[in-house]
């Protein structure tokens, strides 16, 4: 009886340590989001250059990283080079144009090349809305199907690439080839 | 000095119109004004998390306020606009989480450390009245020869 009572303080000190060392690395910023495993939700809008009108149907087809973005964004501005590059590599990337100057959107886009294969314009914010962004830049990881199954909020560099999303989108990838 | 009173005026009265233009919202009645200001209040902003929507800048919560007033145009009860936020937010939004498997040590938490911590106290107290009833008051012979000792002692001092 007195032994166990001799460990108490420790095992209590153990268990707030565990915490406290956790909590250590993690960003409050960072909510999980509410979306994952959902389809991405519906919408139609124009597309940036306003040739066409998009809809989650033409998401559907091939896994890809839907990235929410706007050139009031400075951290958007960090990751641009970054997408550029991943597009290069052949990774399917699509732009959502967030709460956005359309004028501005076509100017950066030229300007510093246009990694996205589709350029959806929410100026309203709607879609983000409805994706539950709460900043930019946000970047979703969409199989296939269409359906939800990662989200990273901030930028996205070589480290979050290949650390995070690398490994996902390689698996949804494989998922669709056999 | 009456131009100055003029000019003082008509900028305290610009002032009135830039504050009503945060949010210059039409309800329909009173109790539309009610739940807006209370769902505001009940639900949290993703971006400045320690803020509710009512009172955050961010312009997600200015949009979500808009959603909010317009929902509310639309009828919907409270419920469905808590929900749809959960939807997109998560639990997160919710300032009073839904009682669920994932959240119950949230809502009974705290109820258990202090019924926990009264269990202790009780057991502690307990344990201490036991041992003042039944432990010896009496000294034994040995405590009493060394009593005996020392007041001798203290007495040849004086």
């Amino acid at each position: 009886m007195k032994r166990w009572i001799m460990v108490l303080p420790l095992a209590l000190f153990l268990l707030v340590a565990v915490f406290l060392y956790r909590g250590l690395y993690l960003d409050p910023s960072e909510l999980p989001s509410a979306m994952i495993g959902k389809p991405f939700p519906a919408f139609s809008l124009a597309s940036v250059q306003g040739d066409r009108t998009l809809t989650q149907a033409d998401l559907v087809g091939r896994p890809a990283l839907v990235n929410v973005w706007g050139t009031w964004c400075p951290s958007c501005k960090v990751e641009h080079p970054y997408l550029n590059q991943l597009a290069e590599q052949g990774v399917v990337i699509h732009g959502v144009n967030y709460k956005d100057d359309n004028g501005a959107a076509l100017r950066w886009l030229r300007d510093f090349h246009n990694p996205y294969q589709l350029d959806i314009r929410d100026e309203q914010g709607t879609l983000g809305l409805d994706l539950g962004v709460y900043g930019a830049p946000e970047t979703f990881l969409i199989d296939a199907k269409g359906v939800i199954r990662y989200k990273h909020v901030g930028v996205v560099d070589a480290t979050v690439w290949r650390e995070q999303l690398a490994p996902l989108y390689q698996g949804l990838v494989d998922e669709v080839r056999p | 000095m009456r131009r100055w009173l003029a000019v003082a005026v008509f900028a305290l009265g610009l002032g009135g119109v830039a504050q009503a233009a945060i949010d210059t919202y039409k309800f329909a009645d009173d109790a539309e004004r009610e739940r807006y200001h209370q769902l505001t209040k009940e639900l949290r902003c993703p971006k400045c998390q320690n803020q509710d929507i009512a009172d955050s800048n961010a312009p997600i919560a200015a949009d979500l306020r808009r959603e909010i007033f317009r929902m509310l145009g639309e009828g919907k009860s409270n419920q469905q606009i808590v929900d749809f936020m959960v939807d997109r937010y998560g639990d997160f939004v919710r300032y009073k989480p839904a009682l669920s498997g994932r959240t119950w040590l949230l809502w009974f938490g705290p109820g258990i450390l202090l019924v926990g911590g009264f269990v202790v106290l009780a057991v502690i107290v307990r344990r201490r009245r036991g041992q003042a009833i039944t432990g010896n008051t009496e000294l034994s012979l040995d405590e009493r020869e060394r009593l005996a000792k020392l007041l001798n002692k203290e007495r040849s001092h004086d």
